[in-house]
Formats: structure tokens, C-alpha cells, sequence
């Protein structure tokens, strides 16, 4: 009755966008074993994920989420929680940029009240996101901590922000752009950085 | 999106699907404890009524106030509207208050139109005349695609048949739908007395048929309008009894159409004329979702109007 059309892609886009000048900084085997290293200082931290809740940022954060609990799932036999927390109605840049669609926000049906949510992005750099984030999830509860899990930490903090666990930090100029790619979203896992295009 | 709403036809496919596919993710702040989100923090919006209204203006003030904006109520009753003035000195005195949005309903067809040359902020059409009434539309749509296409993202109407029954004459609601629902991609059909269809409905991107019965038979979507007695100057048809026979949606009628089919009314309703009450309280009809979609699409036209920066489309 009602035919669907594809979505079309959206922010960075597949690796086709890339011209040269791109390097690889992870492979997919070193992000592999970063999300496995994060799944186990998680478990150490919380004393083996008891009442933790993984909150992925959309987009990639979520992805990130939902295989950092798989993970834990391996490790423990229980998995824990997964969700995702759009914050772009939160943001402090909104009126900087033509209105921008949402992203799905979706809290495990237990919700986040006294639970110990760890926010899950792909890339840390200004912090902006994230404080946006706590603003967000103020807005769904109150949980008992907040932690935060990155894939990437590039540096170059604009708020009193910092991550609780780190896949890899990454130094970096203010003028360079790192890419994450994602096997579900770009057909393959990579962490890349490259110059700004002029 | 553009800066002003006045028109479903100002809508593009991929413009109206961003204002559903926003409504789909707003629709979830309504169910947490904090109904409201900081994003229009600090702007102001004027509701400007110079009609009756209760759905669409307390609908409206909430849509604004659910995003922090500061809500402003402007009734044509109770104002200097009464004292003889003008739409324009109106206008410009909003103006020279800064408001950064005004909704506007007003009796003559155009008045939104006219209104979004004089004032600089963005200019919502809330109805105007037997003009336009695009949220309307944009939630009528938002509603069917939730119930009969599984409400995914990205989706239009495609092929979806809508039959649209009643004062069409009149109806700044069957307008905008016949518009947007034609660009969503689905098949609208008009059945109204001949003397309550419009003298160009040639031209309309739809059917025509003054035969209900036939109809029903084939419809997903039935959309009954309501006879506006307070616009009709003359008699259109002979007596609301011999109206009801033939253009009224009543039980029997109901059960022509195919199981999945849902009963959709813009509201306010006149029960025993245009719908029996045993529909209006049917399990198939969508009069109570209506509302509560309405708010969230008003959300998110505010959003997509006010929240960004300028003009161009976000995606």
C-alpha cells in the first residue's frame, strides 16, 4: 500500500566522499580490541555492570552501544541495556545551521532512573555533544552516574568535559577531520584523519 | 524548508516527509516525565486568531510552549481588532515587539499571505478562509501513514487511497490535503453534493465523484469534512436529513469499507450530519489521534522553522 523509498545518507557519507590524503590510524582489528579493552574496564568499573545502561549519540555512537554490550555480553553472560539519546534538540549550535532532522531517541523500557548510564559517541572533541547529552538524559530521568565512552579522543576540549573510557587518543590539529567508519553504516570499520577540505 | 508555512503546495515530498519523520521522533517527548525541550528557548510566538478555534490554537500554544518558546495569545475579540484595525497596524505592532513567529487564522482567504510581506519573522497559516489550512493536512498525514504504513521513516503515501467526503466547498482543510496527500504520492478522491464542490475542482490534482456508497468500497482512508453552516450564505442542499442520507457516514455505511480502512475528521464535528456517533466512536476512527498528532507536528514545523538558522533545508 504505501512504497517505501530509500533514506537518503546523511553527515560524512560513505568512503567515496574521501579524496587522497586519508590515513588510516585504526584498522578494524585495533578497533575491534579497543571495544574490547572499553567492554572490560566498563565491567571493572562498575563492579561487573551491575545496573549499567549504554546510551549510544546517533549516529555512530549507537552502533558503537550496541556492540560494546554485545561485548559484555560475551564476557558476563548478561547483556546489559542499549538505547540511543538524540541530542540534536539540545544543542548549542542550532541556530549556527539550517534546521537539522532528528535522530531516534530510544531508552531500554527499564529507563535510566538509578541506573549507572555510560553515553557512548564515536569521536570526543569539543564536548559540546556531550554536555548536550546531559542535558538530554536530564530530561529522561535520573540516573545514579553518568560515564562517558569514546572511541576516539582527539583533544581540543571547548568545556569541562572528559571521557571515562578511551579507544584510542588521538593528537590532533584543530584543522584536521577524523572519520569514523562503521561496518554497519559504511560497509567496513575504520578510523581515518585527513586535512579539512579548503 | 522555507521560512513561512502558508500553502501545503509550498511543501516538497522530501520537505513534507522531514516534517513527518520529525513529528515520528518528537512524538516520544511526550511520553516522558519532562514534556519539554529547550530548543526555541527565548523566541516568541504569536498566536493570532481572528477566527474561533479551540483545537488548533490551544494546539499551537502548546506545540510552542513544549519547545520553550514564550507564547503570546491574540484573540480579534478583546483586542483593538475590534476598535477597526487593521490587519497591517496589527502586523507591525507585533513587529515592533519582536516576534520571531506568527500563526495566523483569519476569516479571508489570503491573510497569511498578505500578513508574511509585513512582517519579518516566520508566518504560520492556521487557516485562512476557505483558503488553506496546511498543519491540518500535515497532521492528517502524519496520522494516516502512522496507522496504515507502519509509520516508517522516509515513507510517503505512495498509492494510498483517500476519499474525502463532505463540504469541500468550504473546506480550507480538504484543500490543503488534496495538495500534500497528492504530493505524498497517494490517490484522492472528492464526493460532495455538486452544489458543495469547488467551481474549479477540475483543475485539483484528484478525483471526483458525488457516488459515497461506491467509493467506501475501495477507500484506506475515509475523511469526512463538516458542513460549515456559519459559511453557507445559501441553501446548498435541501434538508440536513436528506444530507445525512446521502452524504453522511453512518454504521451501515461503515461497514462498506475494506476491514483495514480508518474514519478520519478534521474536527469540530457536528454528530448526526456529516458522522453518526457509533462512528465518531468507533475503534476505526482516528478523531482522538488526530488531535494529540497535532500538537506534535506543529512541534515540529516550529522546530523546522524557527530552530535553525535562515533559510535552506535541514536534512
Amino acid at each position: 500500500m504505501c512504497a517505501m523509498r530509500p533514506e537518503p545518507g546523511h553527515e560524512s557519507g560513505a568512503a567515496d566522499a574521501l579524496g587522497a590524503g586519508w590515513k588510516a590510524v585504526l584498522t578494524p582489528e585495533e578497533i575491534r580490541r579497543a571495544l574490547s579493552r572499553i567492554a572490560h574496564e566498563i565491567l571493572e568499573r562498575t563492579h561487573g555492570g551491575e545496573g549499567i545502561v549504554l546510551l549510544g549519540i546517533p549516529t555512530r555512537g549507537v552502533d558503537l552501544a550496541r556492540r560494546l554490550a554485545e561485548r559484555i555480553g560475551e564476557f558476563e553472560g548478561t547483556q546489559p541495556p542499549y538505547g540511543s539519546l538524540d541530542v540534536t534538540m539540545h544543542r548549542d549550535d542550532l541556530r549556527l545551521r539550517p534546521a537539522r532532522a532528528l535522530r531516534r531517541t530510544e531508552v531500554p523500557p527499564d529507563g535510566v532512573d538509578g541506573k549507572t548510564v555510560v553515553l557512548v559517541d564515536d569521536v570526543l572533541f569539543s564536548g559540546r555533544t556531550v554536555r548536550a547529552a546531559l542535558d538530554a538524559l536530564n530530561d529522561l530521568g535520573r540516573p545514579r552516574a553518568v560515564q562517558l565512552a569514546v572511541l576516539v579522543d582527539r583533544g581540543h576540549r571547548e568545556l569541562p568535559i572528559r571521557a571515562d573510557y578511551v579507544g584510542k587518543n588521538l593528537p590532533t590539529a584543530r584543522g584536521e577531520v577524523v572519520r569514523v567508519h562503521l561496518a554497519e553504516i559504511d560497509g567496513e570499520d575504520s578510523v581515518l584523519l585527513g586535512e579539512r577540505a579548503a | 524548508m522555507k521560512r513561512h508555512l502558508i500553502s501545503a503546495a509550498d511543501l516538497s515530498r522530501d520537505e513534507a516527509i522531514l516534517i513527518m519523520d520529525t513529528t515520528a521522533e518528537l512524538a516520544s517527548v511526550a511520553g516522558r516525565p519532562i514534556r519539554k525541550l529547550p530548543t526555541l528557548r527565548g523566541l516568541t510566538v504569536v498566536n493570532c486568531f481572528y477566527e474561533d478555534s479551540t483545537r488548533t490554537r490551544t494546539s499551537f500554544e502548546a506545540a510552542a510552549k513544549r519547545l520553550s518558546a514564550d507564547v503570546i495569545n491574540f484573540s480579534a475579540k478583546g483586542s483593538s481588532v475590534a476598535k477597526g484595525e487593521s490587519l497591517k497596524d496589527t502586523a507591525l505592532t507585533l513587529e515592533a515587539m519582536g516576534t520571531d513567529a506568527v500563526i495566523i487564522r483569519h476569516g479571508a482567504s489570503g491573510a497569511a499571505h498578505t500578513l508574511a510581506r509585513w512582517v519579518s519573522g516566520s508566518v504560520v497559516n492556521a487557516g485562512d478562509g476557505t483558503h488553506e489550512h496546511p498543519t491540518q493536512a500535515l497532521l492528517d498525514a502524519f496520522t494516516m501513514r502512522q496507522r496504515l504504513c507502519g509509520g516508517e521513516r522516509g515513507q510517503g503515501l505512495d498509492g494510498l487511497r483517500v476519499t474525502i467526503v463532505g463540504d469541500v466547498l468550504h473546506s480550507r482543510v480538504a484543500r490543503s490535503n488534496v495538495l500534500l496527500l497528492h504530493t505524498l504520492g497517494a490517490e484522492v478522491t472528492l464526493v460532495a453534493p455538486p452544489t458543495l464542490m469547488p467551481y474549479a475542482v477540475g483543475t485539483w490534482p484528484c478525483k471526483v465523484s458525488y457516488d459515497l456508497d461506491a467509493e467506501l468500497r475501495k477507500a484506506d482512508v475515509v475523511m469526512m469534512l463538516r458542513v460549515q453552516q456559519e459559511r453557507m450564505s445559501a441553501a446548498y442542499f435541501p434538508s440536513v436529513r436528506e444530507y445525512r442520507r446521502r452524504y453522511g457516514l453512518d454504521a451501515g455505511r461503515m461497514a462498506l469499507l475494506p476491514d483495514h480502512a480508518i474514519v478520519m475528521h478534521p474536527g469540530p464535528m457536528n454528530r448526526g450530519v456529516e458522522i453518526a456517533a457509533e462512528v465518531a466512536d468507533s475503534p476505526r476512527s482516528t478523531i482522538v489521534a488526530q488531535v494529540s498528532n497535532g500538537v506534535v507536528v506543529r512541534m515540529a514545523v516550529l522546530y523546522l522553522l524557527l530552530g535553525g538558522a535562515g533559510e535552506g533545508a535541514g536534512a
